[in-house]
């Protein structure tokens, strides 16, 4: 739904100014979104230092710095540390990227960190991905044959498996679906980047047989077609991929089969 | 409270089963308004200025006529297409929606038909 200003329960405030680490040389200034569903405030923004000296060169390091040594009550999501897990998403500097690999030198200023745009915050840099994950699961991102299982396995030529990189990379972190105007508006209808990238996924699978079955599904002015190539989503994928381009392979397909 | 799955929401009422049909009529019609706009301008820059009768006449002339009939058409269906996704894109009360969809492919047809109108009084009565 198009807001042009925010609900009165979601303004924004000033938050606590934390105090610098003592005997710091180098501090870096982190501004960071802070909500609490259990105290009844509005959401607000945190001040924190950090000793640089101390402290990793990554944007996921100065909020665990700041969970471990100022505020053990900052949430976030973190795993991996090294970009394929996708749980530490968040909007850094912002642009929608992977706290675990944004490194703090590649950011004039002050680090400004808020949760992914347009979605229910759960707790401070924790979004409410429920929605995000069931329409993943809508597309059925999996293997579907009609024809009986071959005695080892269903085979692929070379050519075609390399028709899958820049789709198989991608791991669900949200970034580009949340970067996208057409998701905020309609992301309960529209599926989004990531979906429709997996969605190609499958539907460029030489191995797949329900091709037919899956672009039905997808045939719909909202599902598929709000996509309006604004394109912020290959824009800020941090793994690099093009969920754009992926979308208007799969417009070429609903063509192809019609002429 | 909503009570449905999240996969249930998601699911909703399913696939329109259409869109590609808009999509493509988008397309065309935008592919075919760079020729035709092109031959407007040309004539606008030709006839700016000329006297009333020879605008006229030369607005008359058959081949004249016919592109600019289908430069009306296709400009006001590429225009009904642009808008609807507007109001999908934005609205989201059902009934607004609905209303507006319907004012919209009225206000088009309207438009549509005088523009027509006007252009084989031209062709047809001078």
């Amino acid at each position: 739904m198009v807001e042009l200003a925010l609900p009165k329960n979601s303004q924004m405030t000033e938050g606590k100014v934390w105090p610098k680490p003592a005997d710091a040389k180098n501090v870096r200034e982190l501004r960071i979104y802070r909500w609490n569903p259990d105290d009844g405030k509005n959401p607000s923004i945190d001040t924190f230092y950090v000793d640089v000296d101390d402290c990793g060169p990554m944007v996921l390091d100065a909020l665990l710095y700041i969970k471990n040594k100022v505020d053990p009550s900052l949430a976030l999501r973190r795993s991996c540390r090294e970009g394929i897990c996708g749980s530490c998403a968040m909007n850094i500097d912002g642009s929608n990227t992977l706290a675990c690999t944004k490194g703090m030198e590649d950011i004039k200023g002050t680090v400004k960190i808020y949760p992914l745009p347009h979605m229910p915050v759960v707790k401070d840099l924790v979004p409410d991905l429920t929605n995000f994950y069931a329409q993943h699961r809508s597309i059925e991102p999996w293997l579907k044959t009609v024809s009986p299982p071959p005695a080892k396995e269903w085979k692929q030529s070379h050519e075609d498996r390399q028709k899958l990189d820049g789709l198989y990379e991608c791991i669900l972190c949200a970034c580009c679906s949340t970067s996208c105007p057409s998701y905020w508006w309609n992301g309960d209808r529209y599926l989004g980047p990531a979906t429709l990238l997996q969605a190609y996924r499958w539907l460029i699978d030489s191995r797949d047989e329900a091709k037919g079955e899956r672009l039905d599904n997808l045939e719909d002015p909202f599902r598929l077609y709000r996509c309006h190539t604004i394109m912020n989503c290959a824009q800020t994928c941090p793994k690099g991929l093009n969920p754009a381009k992926a979308i208007a392979e799969i417009k070429k397909m609903m063509i192809e089969r019609r002429v | 409270m909503d009570m449905r799955t999240p996969l249930g929401k998601v699911r909703g009422l399913g696939s329109a089963k259409s869109g590609t049909e808009h999509f493509w009529r988008v397309r065309t019609t935008s592919i075919a308004l760079v020729p035709l706009l092109l031959f407007y301008i040309v004539f606008l820059i030709l006839y700016g200025g000329r006297p009333y009768p020879e605008v006229v006449s030369a607005l008359s002339n058959p081949f004249v006529a016919t592109i600019n009939g289908l430069t009306v058409i296709a400009s006001i269906v590429h225009m009904r297409l642009g808008m609807e996704e507007v109001i999908q894109d934005y609205i989201h009360n059902e009934v607004t929606k609905m209303a507006l969809l319907i004012l919209n492919a009225f206000f088009s047809l309207l438009v549509g038909g005088l523009c027509l109108f006007a252009v084989l009084k031209i062709a047809f009565a001078g």
